[in-house]
């Protein structure tokens, strides 16, 4: 009887102590008021953005715009003229070539330099493959800039919007690998922590049947009553994870392009959906006709575990924030990334 | 209305909380009170709003009729009549209604010698109420936190304030709201089916007592709660469904600005296995 007592005070002290320890756990990953908002419909819908302030100030920290250099004469000779093997910036005026270069430099290579991507004894030589990505990068930035600008508008995007400094842009992703275990059960592809759609349990790879193939995005029922509609569960719930994933890289909830009581009804949405259904069109694009045909110029090391090219989604140039960099557009002070350029 | 001969013996002078004997009276069976006159005068004046905020959004089908809070503009200022502030009276009346049959109801358990179990649990009630229109607005900033008050209207609010924590599922102290709403149904059919079993038999078997369903979950489970001890659980059941509620409403938002799945990282970044 005495032992037994023992062994429930034991018990009952080392429940208290996880009880405590887990308690601590979850109160510290709350937030607290105050709370900044945004209403986005008509009052009394609950169309509206929720952020912390405190979370918010950290993001506008991260996401300074860099100061452009001074923008210099379009006269003088032209750098296709001077520099060999310029395929792309020929139509630059020396100044002008030699400014973009610099900022590039500032944007992707800050650390690294121009060696990054030059051969330094032979600016002209295309030994390096980080040369070969550029060029068709700057391309991609045009082509960005004058076709896709539905979603891009005036604000345009330079390599800064993606590469914030890093060779490599932060926020990119490769096709998710079979994990099937033995022969009794297939990979879902769900069931596990998604970091790509907010951390849910939902499919972790939305992006390759979305973002790199053209899978339709339409699971919601048009009629009342279950009419041959086709979509199945297993859609639904890779839906879903892409929507989790635009939320988490634009750092918006779902109110931001749908009124929830009719997600699929556009007359009840948001003119923000009609923006986000342009960027899926564009992230298809890039991916598909820039990144997908760079797949052998890139080493190994830079491919996923697939063998694929990295691709970008939203969070490539969102990182987090509605409007990249919060809307503020540097591409207008480079007016050689707003339309395509040179031969090819 | 009749009465039988032995409810005068029920209907005392005194217990009231306010106002002594002015409105200590009965009409018909209804005790009245101050605060039964202050739940006239406040459900009334409320609906009459409501009314005349139908009238003023020219709609007639009764599911369609919504008297929207003010834009979050106006912060917790007064808005004007015919842009929001139709609902800051409607939300006052309500409240007042709301609280006084609560006051009524502790009048009358005065009188009759009862404790105050009843307006206790009704008072959760009231208090989720005030946590969705007063409490997480002040929170939040602003009164066009509340919902609107309309059949439709405030079912599409609580649809978009969900998404807009992306998953409210996920949210733990609805998954405790919801579980103890379930519970409750449980506990209320075990409890409703068990007594009947015993008190209402079949023609020809003789009526049971609790002793017979004391000895039924004995044999079922090997354990019984007792006569007093399932109204005592039934209640903590049902509270706790209303407090959960109020609770999972006024985290999202003031406590949680981002999504409930990312509320869960503290357990994905336990020491244990981080």
């Amino acid at each position: 009887m005495k032992s037994n007592l023992g062994f429930g005070f034991t018990f009952g002290a080392i429940g208290l102590v996880i009880a405590i320890f887990l308690a601590i756990a979850m109160i510290a990953g709350f937030e607290r008021p105050p709370v900044q908002t945004a209403q986005g419909g008509y009052r009394g819908t609950g169309i509206d953005e929720i952020y912390n302030p405190r979370t918010l100030a950290r993001l506008h920290a991260a996401n300074v715009v860099p100061a452009s250099l001074p923008q210099l004469p379009a006269s003088g000779p032209k750098a296709g003229a001077v520099y060999k093997n310029v395929k792309v910036l020929g139509d630059l005026s020396v100044g002008e070539f030699t400014r973009l270069m610099a900022s590039i430099t500032t944007w992707v290579a800050p650390t690294q330099g121009c060696a990054y991507c030059h051969n330094t004894a032979n600016m002209a030589d295309d030994g390096l493959y980080t040369k070969v990505v550029a060029r068709r990068m700057i391309q991609m930035t045009q082509h960005v800039n004058a076709d896709w600008k539905q979603h891009v508008a005036a604000t345009g995007v330079t390599c800064f919007t993606c590469h914030r400094g890093n060779p490599v842009p932060s926020q990119t992703w490769f096709s998710a690998q079979d994990q099937t275990h033995g022969a009794l059960q297939a990979d879902p592809g769900k069931n596990l922590v998604a970091p790509a759609a907010g951390d849910s349990s939902l499919p972790g790879d939305p992006f390759t049947p979305f973002l790199k193939d053209a899978a339709n995005i339409r699971v919601q029922a048009t009629t009342a009553l279950p009419q041959g509609d086709a979509a199945t569960i297993k859609n639904a719930d890779w839906t879903y994870a892409l929507m989790m994933h635009m939320s988490s890289a634009l750092g918006v909830n779902c109110t931001y392009f749908h009124n929830t009581r009719s997600f699929g009804d556009w007359s009840q949405s948001t003119p923000q959906r009609v923006t986000a259904w342009y960027g899926i069109r564009m992230v298809r694009d890039l991916n598909a006709d820039y990144l997908g045909p760079l797949t052998a110029t890139f080493p190994q090391a830079r491919r996923g575990p697939g063998g694929d090219v990295a691709k970008v989604n939203c969070a490539t140039c969102h990182q987090g924030v509605y409007k990249p960099l919060f809307g503020v557009g540097m591409a207008a002070g480079f007016p050689e990334l707003q339309a395509p350029s040179g031969g090819h | 209305m009749a009465m039988l001969s032995f409810e005068q013996k029920y209907r005392v002078r005194g217990g009231t909380l306010i106002g002594g004997d002015l409105f200590d009276f009965w009409v018909g069976p209804f005790y009245v009170g101050f605060f039964g006159v202050t739940t006239i005068f406040c459900s009334v004046l409320g609906t009459a709003l409501i009314v005349y905020g139908a009238v003023l959004q020219g709609e007639a089908n009764i599911w369609r009729i919504s008297i929207a809070p003010p834009d979050i503009s106006y912060g917790l200022a007064f808005a004007p009549l015919k842009a929001g502030g139709l609902w800051q009276l409607i939300t006052m009346c309500a409240i007042g209604a709301f609280v006084s049959w609560a006051l009524r109801q502790a009048e009358i358990a005065r009188k009759l010698g009862m404790g105050m179990h009843i307006p206790f649990a009704y008072s959760f009630a009231v208090f989720a109420y005030i946590t969705l229109v007063v409490i997480r607005p002040v929170l939040m900033g602003a009164w066009g936190f509340g919902f609107p008050y309309g059949i439709l209207s405030h079912l599409d609010w609580v649809s978009n304030t969900g998404y807009q924590y992306l998953h409210f599922h996920y949210n733990p102290a609805h998954m405790l709201a919801v579980s103890f709403f379930f519970t409750t149904a449980l506990a209320v059919g075990l409890h409703g089916s068990l007594v009947l079993s015993a008190l209402n038999p079949r023609a020809g078997e003789t009526v049971k007592t609790a002793e017979h369903e004391n000895s039924y979950f004995r044999d079922a489970v090997g354990y019984s709660i007792g006569t007093l001890g399932i109204h005592r659980l039934g209640l903590f059941l049902a509270l706790s469904a209303a407090f959960w509620s109020a609770i999972c409403i006024v985290i999202s938002g003031p406590f949680w600005t981002g999504g409930w799945p990312q509320w869960w990282d503290w357990w994905l970044n336990l020491p244990i296995w981080h």
